[in-house]
């Protein structure tokens, strides 16, 4: 058995700032990593992130992983990323359980972990959902930002969420075409900037529509979408038929974090983090002392205030294990001051109601 | 209908714009940002402090027309696209717009393309004046266009010819 001080589960942004922070303390850090890549979302995001300097504000995600991984390589001797490493069991004794490379199973023991697992995407229910060509965003966005594939000509995008319209900006500056962009909503969810990116380059934005049926034998030949009234219910007569051979389904995220449930730490379900979350402290420790979430696994937000929460959770779980700076309380101060800030405005309501209700 | 739509009406685009007498001075930005979200780069990149948004990094940027020489150099660095410069200082009947262009293949000076309205709307030709895309725009290209004065408030966007 392996066993670390630190032991923090993924190395999206929230996993990555999280190492650093606490390596920058002097812990001794491993970060288990289920892909071959670390980087986690940030590997396929090819758009300007938005927030402020402190986040890496203006660069793109993809130069903002880079970024965070030479970061990583300054504390070579304190951090250790672990790849094709998928955590997939988490037990009351703090040893997690690994599959590594899909053969070797093996057990580590961790004095203190960070969970940093993201999320996952929801799915939307209409008949024929699962012929080939309907897509995840994320999977359209790996195919084609890591992979160099393209997913095929004609899309139509559901979903009208900062995912929805960022992917198909990407689809089109892959020259692909994106005939419409459709939102159940009755309005548009993504920051209007980057939907009118996409509405002065022609492409329609319905909102108040949602998919009726996918149409095909072998794979999809064609979307049927209708308007809904102001109850989501479907409009009679309303259907109109895109001939698309992709549809690409971004309905928003869930918080991924099992395995803090499976170890039994309390978890709420908190609609405005979009989905059940773990309860923490405002220093992002669980009720089980030692045990850090950070990131989306903890609410669905934006990489800007994951990045956030993984430097203030990695500080406070590396003070915890005996590795408090000088400048702790300072630091710590900075970190809270950033993540206030990112959710202050109208866009931060949410989330805002949601700590509350999360908060030990 | 904005928020449906992500189109800014006319009212929303002219309050955005200096007075016709700034323009005609000189180049100057126009920031079109209406919606208030945690993102402030845009008061980063600016050289002179002609854009303001404050403590509260949620608060609407505001351009001062005076400081603002119009160099552009928040054009590339806006990650919503939102900014573009205008200059009316060069001709009575056109005006020059410096816009950010993303996509491949670039168009290249002297090159007429189709100008496009907010809704991506063919409403005239725009000639390729200049493409600029050094290193520190970071692959977000900035194309300056002359386009007709009577679109000076419709002009956002451009296609090339197929």
């Amino acid at each position: 058995m392996k066993e670390v001080e630190l032991l923090v589960i993924g190395s999206g942004p929230a996993g990555l700032c999280a190492a650093i922070s606490a390596a920058s303390s002097g812990a001794n850090v491993l970060i288990l990593e289920r892909s071959f890549r670390p980087g986690g979302q940030l590997i396929k995001q090819t758009h300007m992130f938005f927030g402020s300097e402190s986040q890496y504000a203006s660069h793109r995600g993809v130069d903002i992983a880079g970024i965070l991984l030479k970061k990583i390589e300054e504390y070579g001797d304190r951090i250790e990323i672990m790849l094709n490493a998928t955590a997939v069991g988490f037990y009351e004794d703090n040893v997690v359980t690994v599959l590594k490379d899909e053969t070797k199973y093996f057990k580590v023991k961790a004095r203190s972990v960070i969970c940093a697992t993201g999320a996952y995407e929801k799915f939307l229910a209409f008949p024929n959902n699962d012929l080939p060509g309907i897509y995840g965003a994320g999977a359209v966005q790996t195919l084609m930002n890591v992979y160099g594939v393209r997913p095929g000509d004609r899309v139509l995008m559901v979903g009208a969420g900062n995912i929805g319209v960022i992917v198909s900006y990407q689809l089109m500056q892959a020259g692909i075409e994106v005939v419409a962009v459709l939102d159940a909503a009755p309005r548009i969810g993504a920051y209007l900037v980057h939907a009118s990116k996409l509405a002065r380059m022609g492409v329609p934005i319905l909102t108040s529509h949602t998919v009726k049926e996918a149409i095909g034998t072998d794979c999809l030949e064609a979307a049927i979408v209708c308007e809904v009234d102001d109850r989501f219910r479907p409009i009679p007569g309303t259907e109109k038929r895109y001939d698309v051979d992709v549809m690409c389904i971004s309905v928003g995220l869930s918080p991924l974090n099992e395995l803090l449930a499976m170890r039994g730490v309390a978890m709420k379900y908190v609609p405005q983090l979009s989905g059940t979350v773990p309860m923490r402290t405002e220093s992002c420790e669980t009720n089980i002392p030692g045990i850090f979430v950070a990131g989306d696994a903890s609410g669905i937000e934006e990489a800007s205030s994951a990045m956030a929460e993984g430097y203030l959770a990695g500080l406070c779980a590396a003070a915890k294990l005996g590795y408090e700076p000088a400048d702790f309380a300072q630091r710590r101060q900075e970190y809270l001051d950033q993540l206030a800030n990112l959710r202050s405005g109208p866009v931060g309501d949410r989330i805002r109601a949601g700590m509350k209700i999360s908060q030990l | 209908m904005f928020e449906k739509t992500g189109i800014a009406s006319r009212e929303m685009v002219m309050e955005k714009f200096p007075p016709v007498e700034r323009i005609n001075k000189g180049p100057v930005a126009v920031v079109e940002c209406y919606q208030k979200i945690p993102c402030n780069p845009c008061q980063t990149a600016c050289p002179v402090g002609a854009i303001k948004i404050g403590e509260d990094i949620n608060n609407i940027p505001v351009r001062d027309e005076n400081l603002c020489g119009g160099c552009g150099v928040c054009v590339a660095r806006c990650p919503g696209l939102a900014i573009m410069i205008v200059d009316g200082s060069k001709s009575a009947e056109t005006v020059e717009f410096r816009i950010p262009y993303e996509f491949l293949p670039l168009p290249e000076a002297g090159e007429t393309v189709i100008g496009l309205d907010r809704a991506g709307q063919p409403i005239c030709k725009a000639l390729v004046r200049r493409v600029m895309n050094p290193p520190s725009f970071d692959r977000t290209p900035v194309v300056t266009l002359e386009v007709d004065r009577k679109y000076l408030y419709d002009f956002r966007n451009f296609r090339r010819e197929a």
